[in-house]
């Protein structure tokens, strides 16, 4: 039996709120492992960790570290004991730098009174370096794709040096290659003798890297397993007390009429780059265009001026055979365009309103829901109540704020929110971030009950298995680029699609990425 | 003539002057700001301190040693703010407003017990900050003429702006003031105590506070009267905001303030009637602000939907 270098007994945490979000929850680490958690949306693993990195106390039961029964109480505690948590929102200082980002609090200093800058920069590039991770660290963070941005926030945990990391859904953005790389780090962790906790709701991930598994259903422990010795179909068993099913029927694409028609787009950006190198495509009503890439290769521009969030574009963008300059936000909306940003405590939310007012932003002012004066608050709670049980909100009510809720639990919200107004046009980045795999299935089935209405998706997501399922056509972005377009995604191998999302090869015709002149 | 009269270096020297008060007031809010809290009892640490300033240089006898204690003060203001906000729990802005109410009726009460008066300061010989001339620069045409001859406070002031700048912005206390009040969660994942650099920045604007006060009632004038910070802690507010609350911005909006202030105190001496031309420093902020807050509006117009 090897070394336990953390235990965790009979912890209960009840927030001020009165919702027990973990329930007598023992859990144990030994020393070297990769250690998996487990659990549904809302299960308590976010609350759990913060338990032990020292952000929320609570009411109930010890924590051994070493041998030792320790009362850890703040961060500065956690992080002095060895302890390290990569955040599962992003624990970052949008306007400064990513040196700045990772060097913050153990700031090297210049005659004792200054930041030295320089060598903040240095230790920054040796740490990304040591773990392969490319990145410039004098680029502000706020201009970061959120794949660099979770890279950030595992590199501030490794500059600390902590002797247990916990990364709270640290792949949960990242493509498959980057995931790759990251298993490769930790597994050289793992090997100089650091014990790392794994959140994800990836159960392959969990299979691949993991050596025991804790799962946890409603706030309580369910037992902690041999990940060899367990399916990723008993894993989901034991998660949501029943069976998931993961096949969809998906029935042949019917086009109709074109809703978007992009030519030629460029998009600089602030630093003078081209972003979005003269992208042309055509969408049609009845299809899922996926478009996949590595993070940061335009991805996150193309969004921002296909939802009208910036107008600073050449080229021409119309939708609905309208210019696209022509729309406010408001009427692009009104007219049936639904966003799911991929940051959605950034775009996607407002934290501290309640579920029911962030369900509804878009669409308050709508006289079904808006009288001249009042809002008709019967009608807005009836609708907010059937959401939370349609998208399967785990909540105490509508009136609990959205800051509260678990991390999947947030972006059900605002996934609902966004498939709740009858869209014609949905643009959903990353739209199961998060999600646990129950109410991820759920959330693609929509969008396939929705290209089957007539509704013209945009999919991007990170996870290349999601892409891969939904898309009707794939088209793979690479610096600003479309290099390559895929009609029958069927028939495309992994391994092919990697090598046009590095842009290794690229294929100049791109056949099918317009319908028409 | 009038912009004959705004060029000369008589004038520009006037309105460095006036700049001076303003200028530490808001360099003490752009530090607030910065760390998430905005302070808006500047305007009662002002009058405060413009009145401690007086006692105590009289009591020292030393307009030095007057000034060190007076910053004291300063700084203690400050942390009582921080401590209403961070440990009672208090709303900034309604703690902030008590302070400035009391700061109206204590310093008369104050004043009265110390000098018997319950307007001004007369009675009590207080010792002002001279001014210096500068060697060299003094001989420079135009630019000797404005910029020497000026209060010691003056040129702190100015030192004071690329001072604050470095603290902000080279220093790694600056960098965790600048993270708190950015992303206040974030800072503390990384273990830093966002209610100590709070205390921190706090104390520090009041310290910066008390140097305007000061000056105000030992530079700029030489007695302490009723009232005399005049709304120039929240000029000093309005002009950090508008300059990014950065020690530069702060300083270029500062200059633009103390320059109405001049223009006023100039126009007092001719034959406008003086409630006119006293409103020009209020009339320019509000107008700068209303600029300021449009620009802002237009960048925005495309988020929030024309
Ligand atoms: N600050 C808070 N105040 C009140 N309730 C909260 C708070 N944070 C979380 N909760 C509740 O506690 C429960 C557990 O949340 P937690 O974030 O630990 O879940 P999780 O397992 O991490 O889920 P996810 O996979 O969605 O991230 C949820 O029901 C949530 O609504
Ligand atoms: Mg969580």
């Amino acid at each position: 039996m090897s070394q336990i270098v953390l235990q965790m007994n009979n912890i209960m945490k009840i927030y001020p709120n009165g919702v027990v979000a973990v329930e007598d929850v023992t859990f144990e680490l030994e020393k070297g492992e990769i250690h998996a958690l487990l659990g549904e949306n809302g299960a308590g693993k976010s609350t759990l960790m913060k338990v032990l990195f020292g952000i929320e106390s609570p009411e109930n039961g010890e924590i051994i570290l070493e041998g030792t029964k320790v009362d850890i109480k703040s961060p500065l505690e956690a992080i002095k004991k060895g302890i390290g948590m990569v955040h599962q929102h992003f624990m970052l200082v949008p306007s400064l730098t990513v040196a700045e980002n990772i060097v913050l609090g153990v700031e090297p200093k210049k005659n004792s009174l200054f930041t030295d800058e320089e060598k903040a920069i240095e230790l920054s590039k040796e740490i990304a370096e040591k773990y392969n991770f490319e990145i410039d660290v004098r680029e502000k963070v706020e201009e970061l794709p959120v794949g660099l941005k979770q890279k950030v926030e595992i590199l501030k945990a490794l500059y600390r040096g902590a002797d247990i990391l916990i990364l709270d859904e640290p792949t949960a953005v990242l493509t498959p290659q980057e995931t790759k790389e990251l298993f490769i780090q930790l597994k050289k962790l793992k090997e100089k003798g650091h014990t790392i906790i794994f959140i994800s709701h990836k159960l392959d991930e969990i299979k691949e890297i993991c050596d025991r598994a804790t799962i946890m259903r409603n706030g309580k422990g369910m037992g902690t397993y041999q990940v060899k010795d367990i399916s990723t179909a008993e894993m989901s068993k034991l998660m949501v007390g029943r069976d998931v099913v993961m096949e969809f029927d998906k029935k042949p694409v019917q086009l109709k009429e074109t809703v978007m028609r992009v030519r030629d787009l460029c998009v600089t950006g602030t630093t003078g780059i081209r972003r979005i190198d003269g992208l042309s495509f055509d969408l049609k009503a009845g299809e899922i265009l996926g478009i996949a890439g590595v993070e940061g290769n335009g991805q996150g521009h193309l969004v921002e001026v296909l939802t009208g969030l910036s107008d600073k574009y050449q080229g021409e963008i119309s939708i609905f055979g309208k210019n696209a300059k022509e729309y406010s936000i408001r009427e692009l909306r009104d007219s049936g365009m639904a966003h799911i940003p991929e940051d959605r405590m950034t775009l996607g939310c407002a934290k501290d309103m309640n579920i029911l007012d962030n369900m509804f932003t878009n669409q308050y002012h709508k006289p079904e829901f808006s009288g001249r004066v009042l809002l008709k608050n019967k009608k807005l709670e009836e609708k907010a109540k059937e959401l939370i049980k349609e998208y399967l909100v785990k909540c105490k009510s509508y009136k609990q704020n959205v800051g509260m809720l678990s991390g999947g639990n947030i972006q059900k919200v605002v996934v609902a929110r966004e498939f709740s107004t009858d869209p014609k046009i949905i643009i959903a980045n990353q739209p199961t971030r998060g999600i646990d795999v129950g109410a991820a299935s759920f959330i693609r089935q929509r969008i396939i009950e929705f290209r089957d209405a007539g509704c013209a998706i945009i999919l991007i997501s990170a996870d290349l298995n999601e892409v891969l399922e939904l898309s009707d056509r794939l088209a793979v972005i690479y610096k600003g680029k479309f290099s390559g377009v895929f009609s029958n995604v069927k028939n495309i191998e992994e391994v092919e699609l990697g090598k046009y999302m590095l842009g290794i090869k690229r294929d100049d015709n791109l056949e099918g990425i317009i319908y028409e002149q | 003539m009038i912009v004959d009269a705004i060029l000369s270096p008589e004038f520009l020297n006037a309105a460095l002057r006036a700049t001076t008060p303003i200028l530490f007031a808001a360099l003490a809010s752009a530090i607030a700001a910065k760390s998430g809290v905005i302070n808006m009892a500047l305007e009662g640490i002002l009058l405060f301190t413009a009145l401690f300033g007086v006692i105590f240089s009289s009591a020292f006898q030393s307009a030095w040693l007057g000034l060190l204690v007076t910053m004291v003060m300063g700084g203690l203001i400050g942390f009582l703010l921080a401590f209403f906000v961070l440990r009672l729990k208090t709303d900034a802005i309604l703690a902030a407003i008590a302070i400035n109410l009391i700061a109206d009726g204590a310093t008369i009460l104050i004043l009265l017990a110390v000098s018997g008066d319950r307007g001004i300061s007369s009675s009590i010989n207080s010792i002002i900050i001279p001014r210096i001339t500068l060697p060299i620069i003094e001989n420079i045409p135009f630019i000797g003429a404005v910029l020497s001859n000026q209060n010691i406070l003056t040129y702190v002031s100015l030192i004071m702006v690329v001072l604050v700048h470095i603290f902000l912005y080279k220093t790694p206390l600056g960098l965790q003031i600048r993270a708190v009040g950015e992303n206040k969660d974030a800072a503390e994942s990384v273990g830093i105590s966002s209610d100590k650099i709070r205390y921190i920045s706090l104390t520090i604007s009041g310290v910066l506070a008390s140097m305007g006060g000061f000056f105000l009632s030992g530079g700029y004038m030489t007695r302490f009267t009723t009232g005399m910070s005049a709304g120039r802690g929240f000029i000093a507010l309005a002009a950090s905001a508008m300059g990014g609350n950065t020690p530069i911005g702060s300083f270029l909006v500062s200059l633009l303030f103390g320059g109405a202030q001049a223009i006023s105190n100039i126009l007092q001496l001719g034959t406008l009637p003086h409630e006119l031309v006293q409103m020009l420093p209020y009339a320019t902020t509000l107008i700068g602000l209303g600029l300021y807050s449009y620009s802002k509006m237009k960048k925005r117009q495309r988020l929030t939907g024309k």
